[in-house]
């Protein structure tokens, strides 16, 4: 562990690395409070919330009875008197009951008054399966949620970034719906540094520079889309990777430019394909980039068909053989010169 | 099950559910009434909150069928229980409506011309003005009682803070049917919240009678369920409004936790402008339903007991056309928003991937004829 002027830089899992941006931003900042079904002794399903309750009470770490649309409700009534509540929901399935919560009421409280009221809320939630869970413990939804006006949404995918990224989700004056890949929570660790220093929303990141085609990706499913580019570099490709991060509002000037410098691109998303955000990048990209491109921008993504249970959802989640196939794809249509 | 008499059982629980009336239907006090209400001013108070609400009311209507309003929900026969809200909340406290207790909303600080903004399909109409106690109260709810369950995070945040302020959040009998208000019901003792809870108990949810709402007895009892005092009192009856309500608000900021008040009253009027009543509801029972007006009722008190004359009659009824009057003309002036405003708090600051489409609002000019 080694220590950079008074904050300290630790290999961390993604779940820990949320661990501890709650943990620093409840240090930080009183007004925030942690609510949500199991998260105080238990310290959540995930351990996301572990130590919380021991370092910040029961007062702002709150074991609520077992009903999700009450747990975004008082989220929501918690942020209009200024607090700023961080929600937990246990399994992505278990969003929908706060589906008419969140877009009925979160969305609209500043819009409605015209600025006298707010919600500086943020739901937290793993999205995505390939942990091998139960029914209804596997579901993407962030495009129920980015399709909703007056919604951030956020899908960090490292640990770095889902430290980053939840600080400024709650630190963020409007509501952020904010889904954790589940099966990267103990996937992989990363250097992760204690600064209290939030990264940008409402910005891709390009985590990798390459000139040959750009890889579009958000989630669980950065991982493979990481993994592909390692393929294609071996194959002499460069592929420029795109974690999208806050999927609503889109940032998709840095798509864009990433593509006016490829001339090809592969959007891969875990969730069924069709009205996925891939479907909006893609249709941004023919709308601004159309110019720019030498082959058909392809989508990588789960079937529309319900989420299978545990036995079949490596049929459904993508991997990277099925994020190379569109890239080859790709390369057939117009090959790397 | 009948109560059985052997030692397999044992009874583990029992409730009872009290109606509160003061004031019967003829005007006449059924029980010595609590201090606040034997002053005749409080009673005055209470009648001229009720009755500037009717005029409002009954203008409203009518802007509406002449095309100068959009849908409106009266609040026709059930203006003691917005009148005894806003005489029995204080400054500080919060109030959540539904939308049909706009006596309330008056006595709060929410100009008329507000109300008219909302259902004229104006934003503004939910701004509120600064420095009343409307400014922290919140905004009319038209999903059925999906706000109910915000109630227990601004409580939460109340006790959180040690602040001894109290929310009141208001619903009608078909909200008692929802997920959402069950689940605030539910829980709300399990931290001793500061909350009333008011149902008010018009006996219709559009054309749906309470006796289909559930097989429930009373509405009060879903209190029971959440480990709270539930209760009954007369909506048409305002000095029992009030008072059941500001001994559940005094609970509530004395750290007693929260209550369930259902009030019962009568929907007089359709269920908005939008509906037709007469589809569904026998006339019979409406017109008996007017026998049972709360402001008559309340009238009827004051001028047997001498408290109110014809001359205070008229000059309430001259006041409030002119309130009213003046309220209308200050809706009718006000111009649209400029078109950006759909975009400018939609976010605290517009995120940049929304820029051009405001500016593409704006280009396109401001709001003719033609929209």
């Amino acid at each position: 562990m080694a220590e950079s002027g008074k904050t300290a830089t630790k290999n961390l899992a993604l779940i820990e690395a949320i661990n501890l941006a709650l943990h620093s931003e409840m240090g930080r900042d009183e007004d925030v409070v942690v609510l949500g079904e199991d998260i105080g002794k238990n310290g959540g399903v995930f351990r996301a919330t572990v130590g919380l309750l021991d370092a910040y009470g029961e007062g702002r770490v709150i074991d609520t009875p077992l009903a999700e649309t009450l747990v975004a409700a008082m989220a929501i009534g918690l942020s209009t008197q200024g607090l700023r509540p961080v929600a937990e929901i246990q399994f992505s399935g278990f969003l929908y009951p706060c589906v008419d919560q969140v877009v009925n009421h979160a969305t609209r409280y500043r819009n409605r008054t015209r600025g006298r009221m707010s919600c500086p809320l943020v739901i937290r939630a793993p999205n995505g399966g390939g942990i091998h869970a139960p029914e209804h413990h596997s579901e993407s939804l962030e495009t129920t949620f980015a399709h909703m006006p007056g919604l951030r949404v956020v899908c960090p995918s490292s640990p770095a970034r889902a430290y980053g990224l939840l600080l400024a989700a709650i630190r963020d004056p409007d509501p952020v719906i904010f889904l954790e890949p589940t099966r990267c929570y103990r996937l992989f660790k990363q250097s992760v540094e204690d600064n209290g220093e939030a990264l940008p929303l409402d910005t891709c990141f390009v985590e990798r520079e390459g000139s040959d085609i750009t890889l579009v990706s958000w989630g669980a499913m950065m991982h493979d889309t990481r993994r592909a580019a390692d393929l294609l570099a071996e194959e002499g490709i460069a592929a420029e990777v795109i974690d999208v991060a806050t999927l609503k509002p889109l940032d998709l000037e840095t798509i864009l430019t990433s593509v006016a410098k490829t001339g090809r691109c592969v959007i891969a998303q875990e969730s069924a394909r069709a009205g996925g955000w891939g479907s909006e990048i893609a249709a941004g990209l023919a709308e601004h980039g159309l110019l720019s491109l030498f082959a058909p921008v392809m989508r990588v993504s789960g079937y529309d068909t319900i989420m299978p249970l545990a036995r079949m959802e490596k049929l459904f989640i993508p991997g990277v053989e099925r994020i190379l196939k569109e890239v080859r794809k790709v390369f057939e249509i117009a090959p790397k010169n | 099950m009948n109560a059985p008499n052997d030692t397999a059982h044992r009874k583990v629980a029992s409730f009872e559910i009290f109606h509160t009336q003061y004031l019967d239907p003829e005007g006449r006090p059924t029980a010595e009434w609590p201090v606040w209400a034997q002053k005749p001013e409080s009673l005055r108070e209470l009648y001229r909150l009720m009755v500037r609400t009717r005029v409002f009311d009954k203008k409203a209507v009518s802007l509406q069928r002449t095309g100068q309003l959009g849908t409106y929900a009266a609040c026709l026969g059930q203006e003691a229980i917005g009148a005894a809200i806003g005489h029995a909340l204080a400054a500080d406290d919060v109030f959540m409506p539904a939308y049909r207790e706009y006596a309330a909303q008056f006595a709060r600080g929410v100009p008329m011309k507000d109300v008219l903004l909302y259902w004229g399909g104006d934003e503004r109409g939910m701004v509120y003005p600064e420095g009343t106690p409307a400014y922290h109260d919140f905004p009319l709810s038209v999903p059925i009682g999906t706000h109910v369950p915000h109630s227990i995070g601004v409580a939460y945040a109340f006790k959180l803070r040690g602040e001894k302020r109290v929310v009141l959040v208001s619903c009608g009998d078909g909200a008692s049917s929802k997920g959402d208000f069950l689940e605030a019901v539910s829980s709300a003792k399990v931290w001793d919240l500061p909350i009333v809870f008011l149902v008010n108990n018009n006996q219709w949810a559009i054309s749906l009678p309470r006796q289909k709402q559930t097989g429930a007895q009373t509405l009060a009892q879903k209190a029971i369920a959440g480990g709270m005092p539930g209760e009954q009192v007369d909506g048409n009856d305002a000095v029992a409004t009030r008072e059941v309500l500001s001994q559940a608000i005094a609970r509530a900021r004395n750290g007693e936790g929260p209550s369930l008040v259902e009030a019962i009253t009568y929907r007089l009027h359709d269920h908005t402008t939008a509906d037709d009543a007469r589809r569904y509801r026998p006339d019979e029972e409406v017109q008996a339903a007017w026998g049972n007006c709360p402001i008559k009722r309340t009238k009827a008190y004051l001028q047997r007991s001498g408290h109110w004359s014809d001359a205070d009659e008229q000059r309430l009824l001259a006041e409030a056309a002119a309130e009213v009057e003046a309220q209308v003309q200050a809706f009718l002036d006000t111009e649209p928003e400029p078109p950006a405003a759909i975009f400018d708090t939609l976010y605290e600051s517009l995120p940049k991937s929304l820029v051009w489409q405001r500016e593409e609002v704006i280009a396109a000019g401001p709001i003719g004829e033609d929209h």
